[in-house]
């Protein structure tokens, strides 16, 4: 039995549990199969989603962009589920590592790291099925389809989408049609045995030009002022260039910029699926902590060192798909010319009076 | 030109019969129903705002462009507050209270019988505080 380099650091039990108890569910939670919704901490009883820290790790090397986030099982009975925005189609979609997450936070925390130093020297009808996956009791699904084939599968699907879905599928759908609908089988989870917090993680493989981190889905369902809270780390082999630019007063924070140790390289390395982590990297943590008024956009991230990162991929701007065509208004249109009209008959009249109709002042 | 009694009685039937066609199309066209689309799109309505006029039959041709459900809910601010606690899941009994399943069209017609303004509002859970709100102003004379 492999043993996770948290173990090894002789880390205590409490701090495990505290652990997995932050790292939350899913990007965007954004569902409940069941009508009474009393299934658990992550929609509320009137279909809002209740806040939880989130913990995702995007990992960029030969062009390939490994995704790891961890679905928490918070207890209660029924089905929960979220929908992911995914950049491109994913190759694989598998059982993540039971390390990783955890051993980026220790990384990063102030708390922790202090103890590291000591312990350690280091259709719908439209949607296409692309891909399903069971891990657990996880029900993965990789949709392709518009905002409304989405919307209209995951509604068919038992998932019970908030007042603002429709917008932010479409937000979405607009720049990559492909979506991860995970459903979450409580009941499933306590029969395996799952204790409240424990975290089912998901290893995500997308080959892709530049990662990019959807944040804006973490404001499904929350009302403005609602408190928004997650930690994206990021792990590629130069110091990434990013958009929007973390600075604190825009709802993200830039936590930890600098070269990935050698330590958190090889723990990651040995975690299940993993083995791709590069002998060298940068590792990036970004802290999203604002209101989800504030969170309108995604983080692009240019890891080729031209320190470009695309507005698109931020959701700052829109790809045009095609020319921009606003219907002619005929109305208008005649207006426009009665007014040209008009002005002309008044410039001849007023050239007539000055010169024939009124002696000129000399 | 003098014209003979049966020409003029022809006529002048020909003259009533005009006016009583004119003035039964003029009542006809008073009660029928006046048709008001709304759409919606990104769980908002629009037009959010409509004025009709008292006592004359309102058509609303409600079309849901969005992959979830929405409610249309015309009332009172005592109705909705009804609402905001019911448990009712589907609405389809009165025609002030509409259920507009996603991605289809559903018309319903109202007659409002007293001047005043009244509140359209999706009732469904988080839809109103996220903006599906609507304001019907009815004005006094047909």
């Amino acid at each position: 039995m492999r043993r996770s380099p948290l173990d090894q650091h002789d880390r205590p039990r409490r701090w495990t549990r505290l652990l997995l108890g932050v790292p939350a569910a899913a990007m965007a939670v954004f569902l409940a199969a069941t009508p009474a919704l009393a299934c658990g901490g992550l929609i509320g009883p009137n279909g809002a989603v209740n806040l939880l820290q989130t913990t995702t790790f995007a990992g960029y090397h030969d062009g390939v962009e490994h995704y790891v986030t961890a679905f928490q099982f918070a207890g209660g009975g029924g089905q929960f589920g979220s929908i992911t925005p995914l950049p491109a189609v994913p190759t694989s979609v598998e059982k993540g590592g039971d390390w990783t997450l955890q051993r980026l936070v220790r990384e990063t925390s102030p708390l922790f790291a202090r103890d590291a130093a000591i312990a350690s020297p280091a259709a719908s009808a439209g949607a296409v099925e692309l891909m399903k996956v069971k891990i657990d009791a996880l029900d993965i699904t990789v949709l392709k389809g518009g905002a409304a084939d989405i919307g209209t599968w995951a509604t068919a699907h038992g998932f019970r989408l908030p007042p603002d879905a429709p917008e932010v599928l479409d937000f979405y759908a607009q720049r990559s049609p492909i979506f991860l609908a995970a459903a979450f089988d409580a009941d499933a989870a306590k029969a395996r045995g799952q204790q409240i917090g424990d975290g089912t993680p998901v290893h995500i493989t997308i080959p892709t030009k530049n990662p990019w981190v959807p944040l804006r889905i973490l404001a499904l369902g929350k009302t403005g002022g609602e408190t928004v809270q997650a930690d994206v780390y990021l792990l590629t082999d130069r110091a990434p260039a990013l958009l929007p630019v973390p600075n604190g007063s825009n709802g993200i924070r830039l936590d930890v910029s600098e070269t990935a140790s050698d330590s958190l390289l090889s723990d990651l390395r040995s975690d299940r699926g993993m083995s791709w982590i590069p002998s060298s990297g940068w590792l990036t943590k970004v802290a999203v902590d604002g209101e989800a008024a504030q969170i309108g956009y995604d983080l692009a991230v240019d890891a080729s060192g031209a320190r470009r990162p695309s507005a698109i991929d931020a959701g700052l701007a829109m790809p045009s798909t095609a020319p921009l065509s606003t219907p002619v208004d005929v109305g208008r249109i005649f207006l426009a010319l009665a007014f040209v009209g008009m002005g002309l008959i008044g410039v001849m009249l007023i050239g007539r009076s000055n010169s024939g109709g009124r002696p000129v002042a000399s | 030109m003098r014209l003979h009694r049966p020409a003029r009685a022809l006529l002048l039937g020909l003259a009533v019969a005009a006016v009583s066609g004119i003035a039964a199309n003029a009542v006809a066209r008073s009660t029928d129903p006046i048709i008001i689309p709304i759409t919606i799109h990104f769980s908002h309505y629009d037009p959010a705002a409509v004025t009709v006029p008292v006592g004359r039959p309102v058509t609303f041709v409600i079309t849901n462009t969005d992959p979830i459900d929405h409610e249309w809910i015309v009332g009172d601010a005592a109705l909705h507050e009804r609402h905001r606690t019911g448990t009712e899941p589907f609405h389809n009994a009165r025609p002030t209270e509409i259920t507009i399943p996603a991605r289809t069209e559903r018309r319903t017609t109202v007659t409002f019988e007293a001047p005043g303004a009244l509140q359209y509002i999706c009732h469904l859970p988080g839809h109103e505080a996220y903006g599906m709100v609507g304001t019907v102003t009815i004005t006094p004379g047909g």
